[in-house]
């Protein structure tokens, strides 16, 4: 069989498992955040953090809820990095506290559901810390956007009210109805695959050529599972899906991704299913899934189309990918992981070609919402949606409105707020990184150093950086070297930005949909859940993307692509 | 049968300039009908004529209403003085002056839109002369100056006198000159009491006198108001403009953005830009086009609801037009032709239908009714009867018809036999049959349940001679749909919006109308709180609500719907709650209205979706143009395969002001609409104004980048 014959064949595979579990998965979700009785475990959580789950939430309260959960996240997973120093070898392995700046970095990081990594975990990071700090955050980090995302498709089902639902059960019930069960299944196949999970501790192993390796054991395939399915991205080990342990065959490797395309893609038919109307939900998962197939073909196709003798003889652009996997795997793991904000990798995205490169980087511009992480992939696109809505909508003749909702000067303000948030912290900080960078011959200048390429591939890189951080996905384009207190400060701050500013927006949204009475439908209407629709969205989110990020993508991948 | 209407105005004679589908409109409103339209045309002479004003409107305070055109601004200051100290390049210069020239086409586009408003705003002035009102103090007339009046005086005016503020007829009747406002040279008839009371400053009395209770304080009349807001003195942003506005806004950060963090990239791919360039980039990424025509827009969309004799009180109600769903329409003058006619002569029993027919001409020929007219009519054009006049006939007696008798008819004398015939309310008819001992037909009552049923009215002819009184049979009165309406409707449901229609007849014959015009539904026996009743209702399901309205006991309705258009000739009452007055007084133009509002929105996405299209040419033009020194491989991107970089950059920006001027008369006239479903709607614009905003400036650069090329010296 070719490698392209069977990327196609995994390509295929993958959507039809996807199509299976599409509609239980999104009906399962909705019962789930619909549903009004509490189970025996989510009572007594409640009890323990004081929480009446059946109260109303207006969106301030929502996001008060949300704000200071993950503050207090971020503080527990700060502490106990930088106390990992004290804990018993046991629980650090012997590893020291993380540096504060790295710790800020690596705790915001994994809050704000990012999973960017200035560490390398099987150096730095004990039991104690990857299971009880970073594992956690994967759940509740992803239950939280879940979380965000119903309360906006709320703001559009109700109306004549402020109230978005209560955040405690939304996030205790997306953690233990949803992640949870399904981690623990996908654990289980992971470790059928291969994938190791013990509390072992550092084993030194021989090599062939003569030196020794260390060897961490570890809780893997239940963080690997919970990595991928809550679009966290964050390895156990520094190699990340590319690590035998993490990602043991050809199998694991079309799992992986499944895991991460399933919540974001189903919550589609969720939000039809709570809106009343499943097709509007199928019109955004056309839109998701269009953009996704798109990006996964052209992606083969730079990887498979590449010239030159030696990746010709090696079926195309082999570099920096597993052998294991192949151009077809690594294309698809690739493109699922940068179109939602999970950044995990299985292949060196910096030795992609220039186009290839250049389709990670877009993907994570596009704003993760292809189908994007889990919640904000959701929000994303249909802020998106509300923005396309009032561009096309008025070419109907009527003031725009979607899903029976007015786009009026309320909801286009905070839409616009929205999609100013990501691009301001991308440019701004790879400017001004580029700024302070100066020539490369500077030796005085912190982030200098870090460009240790030169031309456009330098600035992809950088570029990448903050693309990644900005907008939560978490992957690094390597090459750079971003451990230095510039880059853990500004990644970090990026992410946090990044995540939860786009978060005060989308409930003040939610609330305010929530307060207005629908309008019906007639036939003067804008038809939202029709292909043309679909189409159009597609093409407001390529034309907004593009032309915010053509001149730097320009430089960087184009320049290096084109060359 | 009680046609008691007292308007001379004929139904039909309001002029209505885009489509009149009723057909034989008279040919005096046709004439009328082409003078308005004409003022819909762009005139490439109004660009001439309004640059001083779009120079005066350079002014940094006017600009930053706009917030992209500011931009512009700004960057058009950066750019002059950077020429300033090189002025030996000449490429610096001509970005100047082409980014000078941008930001003064946009102000050119809003100040020809606002120019068509101040030259019917000086028609207006013209009116608006000063008057010496009689002012009733008690019995005593005094001369006061029409500017001293205050709301509750009377004031008397007679034959020739210039009314001197808005108020009411309080006492008597008068024909009123209203073509100062109205541009209709008919005179319209005023009286006291009932909903055609109200008068408006600076129109004219004809004839008799009357007494005007003042309702209005000078400076804020009708003419006032009309004036500030042709003028767009008055002119607020609407709600859709101001989110509009918020959007451009943001995308204009998102280009800034993009640039200014662009020099630091380039820098570091060793290619580090000018000011002068980048301005140039950003001028022609940020949306200029929508953003320079967005208020032309506005301005122009309540310039045609102006040519067509509508007033809107604010551009809210203008949008709120095209989001309307539901039309309550009023029977009368709207679907119908106002008054019934004669459609059948049905014979009783024993008699023939000519009889009937010979016998109904003879007792309606007395009956100057519009009704009565109908019945001649039909009489001559289905049974050949020619019309005889009154003096034709000798020893005739006529009854002309009086709302008490309820019947007209004539005592006729021909060679000594005596006849007379009686036609009438069929209750009036029995009774005079009865009276002269002769009997009613047995089938008489049935056949008039049976005309009554089918929504007619049916007048019954009674004949009485030698034989003896007796009922002879029914004519069938029916109100007539105008024409077209059915048509009318159907598009209206295609665009989504339901038409209730509002009649006072009762359920029968409502339904049976409604169902021959057309209407999705209808409201029988209606008054003024069953009408606001169905607004409220309507609304409660988010509906938006429009209707028309002139009496008094409208007023309510009128100011819950959500497009009120009152009716000039109504009352003062109605014209405050409507937020439209038609000064035409015809009510099928809300149909228009819905679809000026809608062509309005209309207008505005298209350009919208067209400005941001634009955008992906210009890249394609200027970042090649850039950086294809730093990395010769971006000169792939040159796919316009532009001469030279520097043409390449100035073509892009000479397209994007030109585009500007190339739109206007698009901004003003408004995109072209036809009634059809939102679907094909969406799917025209957007492959008219999104692929062709796409393709546009691929070949509008390409074309001015060779004509550049030409030029010697350059490149």
């Amino acid at each position: 069989m070719s490698p392209v014959l069977a990327g196609v064949l995994q390509l295929l595979a993958l959507f039809v498992a996807l199509a299976l579990v599409y509609r239980p998965l999104g009906d399962y979700m909705a019962a789930v955040y619909s549903s009004t009785k509490h189970l025996r475990v989510e009572k007594w959580i409640y009890r323990c953090i004081g929480a009446n789950p059946t109260a109303e939430m207006r969106w301030p309260a929502y996001l008060r809820g949300v704000l200071a959960f993950s503050a207090v996240g971020l503080l527990l997973l700060y502490l106990l990095q930088r106390a990992q120093g004290v804990l018993p070898k046991g629980l650090s392995l012997g590893f020291h506290a993380i540096s504060p700046d790295q710790a800020f970095n690596t705790a915001a990081s994994f809050v704000a559901n990012t999973n960017w990594q200035s560490y390398s975990g099987e150096q730095a990071m004990g039991h104690a810390v990857q299971t009880l700090g970073l594992a956690v955050q994967n759940f509740v980090s992803a239950a939280v956007g879940i979380a965000v995302a119903i309360a906006l498709v709320r703001g559009f089902a109700r109306s004549r009210t402020g109230n978005l639902g209560n955040f405690w059960a939304d996030l205790v019930r997306g953690t233990v109805r949803i992640l949870i069960p399904i981690a623990v299944i996908g654990a289980l196949v992971l470790v059928a695959c291969g994938a190791i999970q013990n509390f072992a501790g550092i084993h030194e192993i021989g090599q062939l050529t003569g030196g020794t390796q260390q060897v961490n054991g570890g809780a893997v395939a239940s963080q690997e599972v919970i990595k991928e399915l809550g679009t966290n991205g964050g390895g156990y080990f520094n190699a990340n899906s590319a690590h035998p342990f993490e990602n043991p065959n050809g199998l694991s490797n079309l799992f992986e991704p499944f895991l991460i395309l399933v919540i974001p893609f189903a919550l589609t038919r969720t939000f039809g299913k709570l809106v009343g109307n499943v097709r509007q939900g199928y019109a955004i998962l056309a839109t998701m899934g269009l953009i996704w197939l798109g990006f996964t073909a052209l992606m083969m196709w730079t990887e498979f189309h590449h010239g030159g003798p030696a990746l010709q003889a090696a079926g195309g652009a082999m570099e920096g990918k597993e052998q294991r996997f192949g151009v077809g795997g690594s294309s698809i793991f690739a493109v699922a992981t940068t179109l939602t904000s999970t950044g995990a990798v299985d292949s060196f995205h910096s030795s992609y070609t220039g186009f290839g490169g250049g389709i990670t980087l877009l993907g994570m511009m596009l704003g993760e919402i292809a189908p994007g992480g889990v919640g904000s992939g959701l929000y994303g696109m249909l802020v998106m949606a509300i923005i396309a809505v009032f561009i096309a909508g008025l070419m109907v003749g009527r003031t725009p409105e979607y899903l029976g909702k007015k786009i009026g000067t309320r909801e286009i303000k905070l839409a616009a707020c929205y999609i100013l948030i990501t691009p301001t912290l991308v440019l701004g900080f790879t400017a001004l990184s580029m700024a302070l960078a100066g020539p490369p011959d500077s030796i005085l200048n912190t982030a200098a150093n870090s460009v240790r390429d030169s031309g456009a591939h330098g600035f992809s890189e950088v570029l990448y950086a903050f693309t990644s951080g900005a907008n939560n996905n978490g992957s690094a384009f390597a090459g750079l070297n971003a451990n230095t207190p510039w880059y853990n400060t500004t990644i970090g701050l990026a992410m946090l930005l990044g995540r939860f500013l786009p978060m005060v927006f989308v409930l003040a949204l939610a609330g305010s949909l929530a307060e207005q009475r629908p309008v019906p439908e007639t036939a003067g209407t804008l038809r939202t859940h029709k292909p043309l629709f679909a189409g159009l969205l597609v093409g407001v989110i390529l034309i907004i993307t593009g032309l915010t990020y053509f001149p730097a993508l320009a430089l960087g991948p184009m320049a290096e692509g084109l060359s | 049968m009680s046609p008691v209407d007292t308007s001379v105005e004929d139904p039909m004679s309001t002029s209505t300039p885009v489509r009149t589908p009723e057909g034989g409109a008279p040919p005096h409103s046709a004439e009328a009908e082409q003078g308005r339209v004409a003022g819909g045309i762009f005139d490439p002479k109004a660009l001439l004529k309004s640059f001083p004003d779009a120079c005066r409107k350079l002014d940094p305070r006017v600009m930053i209403k706009s917030p992209v055109m500011f931009v512009v601004e700004v960057g058009s200051v950066i750019t002059t003085a950077l020429a300033l100290t090189d002025p030996g390049d000449w490429f610096g210069w001509a970005i100047t002056v082409w980014l000078w020239l941008t930001v003064l086409f946009a102000n050119l586009a809003e100040a020809v839109a606002e120019g068509r408003g101040k030259a019917q705003a000086d028609t207006l002035r013209k009116a608006k002369t000063d008057t010496v009102a009689r002012r009733l103090n008690g019995s005593a007339e005094e001369q006061v100056p029409g500017t001293d009046l205050r709301i509750g005086d009377l004031v008397v005016c007679e034959a020739g006198d210039i009314i001197p503020g808005d108020g009411d007829v309080v006492e008597g009747v008068a024909s009123v000159d209203e073509s100062a406002i109205t541009g209709e040279s008919a005179p319209v008839i005023r009286e006291s009491g009932g909903d055609r009371s109200a008068v408006t400053g600076g129109t004219k009395v004809l004839s008799d006198r009357v007494v005007i209770k003042i309702t209005t304080k000078p400076g804020e009349t009708f003419i006032d108001r009309m004036i500030n807001l042709v003028e767009g003195a008055a002119r607020q942003k609407t709600p859709n403009e101001i989110a509009l506005n918020i959007l451009l806004a943001s995308l204009t950060i998102v280009f800034l953005l993009a640039v200014v963090t662009l020099q630091p990239f380039a820098i570091y791919a060793k290619a580090e830009q000018t000011m002068i360039v980048l301005a140039a980039l950003l001028v022609c990424l940020i949306p200029t086009t929508i953003g320079a025509l967005l208020s032309a827009i506005g301005i122009a969309g309540m310039d045609r609801l102006v040519q067509r004799n509508v007033l809107a009180m604010s551009g809210r109600a203008v949008e709120a037009a095209g989001d309307v769903s539901t039309l309550l329409l009023d029977k009368t003058g709207t679907i119908t032709l106002g008054n019934r006619q004669a459609a059948e002569f049905v014979p009783v029993k024993g008699a023939t239908a000519a009889e009937v027919a010979d016998a109904a001409q003879l007792s309606s020929l007395a009956d100057e009714t519009p009704e009565g007219r109908s019945i001649v009519v039909l009489a001559k054009e289905e049974y050949g009867l020619r019309e005889r006049h009154e003096g034709e006939l000798e020893h005739a007696e006529w009854v002309p018809f009086t709302a008490q008798t309820r019947m007209s008819g004539v005592d006729l004398e021909e060679n000594g036999v005596a006849r007379k015939v009686r036609k009438g309310a069929s209750g009036s008819i029995i009774a005079w049959v009865r009276e002269r001992g002769g009997t009613v037909a047995e089938d008489a009552q049935r056949l008039t349940e049976t005309i009554s049923e089918a929504g007619g009215t049916p007048l019954l002819v009674a004949l009485e001679d030698a034989v003896g009184a007796r009922v002879l049979g029914v004519i069938h009165l029916k109100d007539v749909v105008k024409e077209g309406m059915r048509e009318r409707f159907d598009e209206l449901r295609r665009m989504g919006i339901k038409t209730v229609m509002i009649t006072g007849d009762n359920p029968l014959t409502a339904k049976a109308i409604a169902e021959e015009a057309g209407v999705d539904d209808f409201l029988a026996e209606a008054t003024p709180e069953d009408k606001m009743a169905l607004i409220k209702r309507e609304q409660a399901g988010g509906k938006l609500v429009a209707m028309t309205g002139d009496g008094t006991n409208d007023a309510p309705a009128l100011a819950q719907a959500d497009v009120g258009v009152a009716m000039n000739t109504g009352t003062s009452a109605a014209k405050e709650a409507g937020n439209m007055v038609d000064l035409d007084s015809n009510p099928t133009k809300l149909i228009e209205i819905v679809e000026i509002g809608k062509q309005l929105l209309i207008t505005r996405g298209a350009l919208t979706t067209f400005s941001i299209a634009n955008d992906v040419a210009k890249y394609f033009a200027i970042i090649p143009a850039m950086f294809a020194v730093a990395y010769p491989g971006l000169d792939k991107l040159n796919i316009m395969s532009l001469h030279s970089p520097q043409s390449a950059i100035l073509s892009a920006v000479i397209f994007n002001a030109l585009i500007i001027v190339a739109l206007v008369p698009l901004a003003l006239k408004g995109v072209r609409y036809r009634p059809m479903s939102a679907d094909s709607m969406l799917r025209r614009n957007l492959g008219l104004y999104g692929l062709g905003g796409l393709v546009a400036p691929f070949i509008g650069i390409k074309i001015i980048d060779l004509l550049i090329s030409l030029i010697p010296g350059i490149g």
